[in-house]
């Protein structure tokens, strides 16, 4: 346990960070590409057609893995802003400002793909449905943890407004998931399950699955290296980032 | 096995191809944009950083000593 702690503590310094994430970046990067391109075929052209959509619900396999990681970022971007908090962490306020345009871009991702699949599937692109209002809600949620960075002189005070948003936000998270069962939505009814059986085919869920794991490490991937650009920038006058060029 | 018998046919996806294709693509886009913007960042301030320590070092240095001496 001990040893686990001076591991935590080691990563919580940003020139540790910096270093140890630059050693898992290749690996990152090559589960990311294999995953992305095998799920991507395997979703576009292998899996069956779907007996009441035809080919339109191939959009799930981008749908469902941005929505999943826009909720789960969510609470990496909160969770980081409360540990800021408490224990005053200064790289747990660079994670939380790196995941908020992430979390954003992913939204828009999930909302957009949502947008194009409810064209063929509901013939409208958008309804003001339960489900969608409050992913939208979420999309303005990161953009204002976004804007909060840029709307105080001090760097200090912007994290901490920023952090305390995130946190107030987190009541939406619950609503997002429980929107399809407590709103009689146009949305269809949550495609995997933790507990009971998913209501969908072994042959697509299996690039479904594929298509979420390629996402979580996606975003991974795309989350240490907004976090490594925020740390040089933070520390670009101490000596170890002078030092990474020319030593 | 492949599901579509011909490459047109993979791309209309009867009629729903524009919505997929557009679908992956902006996807896509999206995620090509939040990978490279913060390699670009990095690169940016790692220059700045170089050229401030270049800055610092002529001016550390005696007056003159950059010169050859004279004859």
């Amino acid at each position: 346990m001990a040893s686990f702690y001076q591991w935590f503590h080691r990563l919580g310094a940003p020139k540790s960070f910096y270093f140890l994430t630059g050693k898992w970046l290749p690996w990152l990067a090559l589960a990311t590409g294999v995953l992305l391109v095998a799920g991507t075929v395997w979703g576009l052209g292998f899996a069956p057609q779907d007996a009441k959509q035809g080919n339109s619900y191939r959009i799930i396999f981008i749908h469902v893995p941005a929505a999943f990681l826009s909720l789960a970022g969510y609470y990496v971007m909160a969770v980081a802003g409360a540990i800021g908090l408490i224990w005053r962490m200064k790289l747990s306020f660079m994670v939380m400002k790196a995941a908020a345009p992430l979390g954003a871009a992913l939204t828009f991702v999930s909302l957009f793909t949502g947008a194009l699949w409810g064209k063929p599937t509901w013939g409208t692109y958008w309804v003001w449905d339960a489900r969608i209002t409050s992913m939208l809600v979420l999309f303005f949620l990161y953009l204002g943890v976004l804007a909060l960075q840029y709307a105080y002189r001090s760097g200090d005070a912007a994290n901490k407004a920023s952090a305390v948003l995130a946190l107030v936000g987190t009541v939406n998270i619950p609503i997002i998931y429980k929107s399809v069962d407590w709103w009689y939505t146009l949305h269809q009814p949550a495609t995997l399950k933790l507990t009971g059986a998913s209501t969908i085919h072994p042959e697509m869920l299996y690039p479904l699955l594929v298509m979420i794991a390629a996402f979580y490490c996606f975003y991974a991937l795309a989350l240490i290296l907004a976090t490594r650009a925020e740390i040089l920038h933070r520390e670009r006058r101490t000596a170890w980032v002078a030092e990474l060029d020319g030593g | 096995m492949f599901q579509f018998d011909s490459f047109a046919d993979f791309m209309t996806m009867d009629g729903h191809g524009v919505y997929v294709w557009v679908s992956y693509l902006i996807t896509l886009v999206v995620m090509v944009w939040l990978l490279v913007w913060p390699l670009v960042a990095s690169r940016h301030t790692r220059k700045a950083v170089r050229r401030g320590a270049a800055r610092q070092e002529r001016f550390a240095k005696p007056r003159g000593s950059a010169e050859e001496p004279d004859g």
